[in-house]
């Protein structure tokens, strides 16, 4: 079977006296790098210029609130059973009276903890979430200088309030 | 104008010819020496031999320096591992010293300096073409043989090269 | 007081000569990451400055202002010494390339020379050899073993094709005549260029200059998969760029005397037909010559991003069982050939 058709079978045969030269072989490689002189470049030039996303491309996650600003997560525990990597950490608490403005349901999240050098982003919370709490957004994990900042609690997943729709930022895992 | 260049350069050439004996880093020895080599060619340069003074500095300062350093480098020589000589041998370092300073002295005594007059000398005395005049014509012989000895040099360094010559 | 014009003249020639060499190598460094970036499908530097032109400045500065790092168990002395020599050697060379002409300024023939002595050439490769210390000092003082490997590379690499040099440049030697870097270059004029005669010498010059700059396919002192970083392993700040520059400005000067001594230098062909002044010829002949040393140093980058390095015994192979033979019968056939024609 052949992957690719530039397989080359390799031959221990004794080199021919233009072989032995090399001055061919340095001239063909000169012809190859000036073919690629002027041939158009594949730099992207980062800040001003960016390379657009995969549709499907899956990056930070974000926990949802619904159109009055509640958040949607129950604490059910779904989307930390079907993490592979085990990456999630919750503790549930029961909802107190005024607080109905903040939560859904009944049980809410006290902590809701992803460590993002675990996560493989594989988006399995996303599908296994009952509650449409949890996505997986566009945005890039950024680089830290101490492993405890990869740790991300609700102060960085919980969707900020008064941007619901999140043209940017939000958007959901198309099937 | 001169006269300057000849003393400055006198005294690098003398005083690194003295770093050559006293110093005890062998790299350091090298070093003065090659100063010395350079500082020589100036002086074959005051005297309009530029031919000389360049060749003096490709051959001696360029090439066998290199290799002197190059042999040093690789034996990692230094102050360490220069063992003590015993007195008899220094005796004999001394005696040997004393008798190439003794027939020098009588060689030079001899000549009197400011006995040859610079202007029965051609413009181009010291360039290539003179030179190679007079090294076929006057001194052929003595030239052929030496590049015959230089011949044998090499095929004896070859040679000596060549480890397994008794497999061929 | 009678004015020295003659010592005037050549002070502003020497530093003139010095800026551009100086220019022109930095100028090269940003041109190799330009030209390396685009043989690779990047774009290259193009941050510092309109396309990037400020680079070598920001490269520089860096240089300066990094922290400069003498090791301990190093031999300070010889340490500094290194760099020093070879950036010295490497600016002395310029000093007999035939620049262009002469102008006429205020009715006195200024040379375009620093110097015209009769064995330029031959100064060329007394320079080039004595810049083999610089490497081999600052690798042994370093007090490393791959600092001192690749000197060794080094001062054994250049020894061997300095030979094979010498002999291409005998044979030319043989047809011209001269050692006069001046007269060689005014030999070739009207298009007579020594390509023309003496191509295997040149293709032998050629090779031989790639292995005594240390460029790619011969950058064995310096390689990094087998000796880190070789000679200059232990350098930083500008000691470090004093080495790299060196290069540079080498490279420079090598293909200076090179298209003087192959290319004709200065010479245009068929420029006695337009009827120019002369001082006219002498700038665009400098113009010219300067072309032609910027095709050289483009043609040791196109070589350097298209072939891999050697292996140490082809090197040597190479070095002694190819290019000096080769060498030899050049000689030999140039002989041959002016015995029969003259």
């Amino acid at each position: 079977m052949q992957l690719t058709n530039r397989s080359k079978v390799v031959v221990q045969k004794e080199m021919s006296f233009m072989e032995k030269l090399y001055i061919p072989a340095i001239l063909g490689g000169m012809k190859i790098t000036m073919s690629h002189f002027f041939k158009k470049k594949a730099t992207i030039q980062y800040p001003e210029q960016k390379r657009e996303f995969s549709f499907v491309y899956r990056g930070k996650h974000i926990l949802k609130r619904d159109e009055k600003g509640r958040e949607n997560c129950t604490a059910c525990g779904l989307c930390a059973v079907s993490c592979p990597a085990e990456a999630i950490t919750i503790v549930a608490d029961e909802r107190q009276k005024g607080e109905e403005h903040l939560y859904r349901e009944e049980k809410y999240a006290k902590v809701y903890e992803i460590n993002m050098l675990r996560c493989i982003f594989c988006g399995l919370c996303e599908e296994a979430c009952p509650k449409d709490a949890i996505y997986l957004t566009e945005e890039l994990v950024p680089a830290q200088y101490n492993r405890n900042d990869f740790i991300y609690g609700k102060d960085k997943l919980v969707q900020p309030l008064g941007t619901s729709a999140h043209p940017k930022t939000y958007k959901p895992y198309k099937k | 104008m001169d006269n300057i260049l000849f003393y400055i350069l006198s005294g690098i050439s003398i005083g690194s010819a003295l770093l050559v004996v006293l110093s005890k880093n062998p790299i350091y020895s090298v070093l003065s020496l090659i100063i010395t080599f350079a500082s020589i060619s100036g002086h074959l340069l005051l005297l309009s031999a530029e031919f000389l003074a360049i060749v003096n500095l490709i051959v001696y300062a360029g090439a066998i320096m290199v290799l002197f350093l190059f042999v040093i480098m690789m034996l990692n020589l230094n102050e360490t591992t220069e063992k003590n000589s015993n007195l008899i041998s220094k005796l004999a370092a001394t005696g040997a010293a004393g008798l190439l300073l003794i027939s020098l002295v009588y060689i030079f005594k001899s000549y009197q300096v400011g006995q040859f007059s610079t202007q029965q000398l051609t413009e181009d005395f010291g360039s290539a073409h003179q030179l190679g005049k007079i090294l076929f014509n006057e001194f052929l012989l003595p030239f052929e043989i030496s590049s015959v000895l230089f011949l044998s040099a090499m095929i004896g360094a070859v040679m000596l090269g060549k480890k397994d010559l008794k497999q061929h | 007081m009678e004015i020295p014009y003659e010592l005037i003249e050549k002070t502003i020639l020497v530093v003139i000569v010095f800026t551009v060499s100086l220019l022109t190598a930095m100028y090269s460094t940003y041109g190799e990451r330009k030209i390396s970036a685009f043989f690779q499908d990047r774009i290259g530097p193009n941050r510092a400055g309109p396309f990037g032109l400020l680079q070598p400045l920001a490269d520089g500065a860096k240089l300066i202002f990094k922290e400069e790092i003498i090791p301990i168990s190093s031999n300070k002395f010889l340490f500094i010494l290194g760099p020093s020599i070879s950036m010295m050697t490497a600016c002395l060379t310029s000093a007999v390339i035939p620049w262009g002409t002469y102008l006429e300024i205020g009715g006195r023939a200024v040379e375009m020379q620093v110097t015209d002595i009769n064995i330029g050439i031959l100064y060329v490769f007394a320079i080039v050899s004595i810049g083999v210390y610089g490497v081999m000092i600052g690798g042994w003082a370093s007090n490393n073993k791959y600092s001192l490997m690749g000197a060794l590379r080094a001062s054994s690499q250049m020894i061997s094709y300095e030979i094979a040099m010498g002999m291409s440049i005998v044979a030319l030697i043989m047809t011209t005549g001269t050692m006069s870097l001046k007269e060689i270059v005014a030999q070739q004029a009207e298009g007579h260029w020594n390509i023309i005669y003496q191509p295997l010498g040149f293709f032998i010059f050629l090779i031989c200059a790639f292995a005594e700059l240390n460029r790619t396919p011969f950058d064995l002192p310096e390689c990094e998969a087998e000796l880190v970083g070789g000679y200059h392993t232990e350098y930083s700040s500008m000691k470090l760029g004093l080495y790299l520059f060196a290069e540079y400005v080498n490279m420079f000067v090598s293909s200076a005397v090179m298209s003087a001594l192959y290319f004709g230098g200065y010479d245009i062909p068929f420029i006695e037909y337009l009827g120019l002044s002369s001082n006219v010829v002498a700038v665009l002949g400098f113009l010219f010559f300067f072309a032609k040393i910027v095709l050289f140093i483009f043609f040791f980058m196109w070589i350097r991003w298209t072939v891999p390095r050697f292996r140490y015994d082809q090197l040597m192979h190479l070095g002694w069982r190819i290019l000096i033979p080769m060498a030899i019968i050049n000689v030999i056939l140039t002989g041959v050939f002016i015995l029969f024609t003259k």
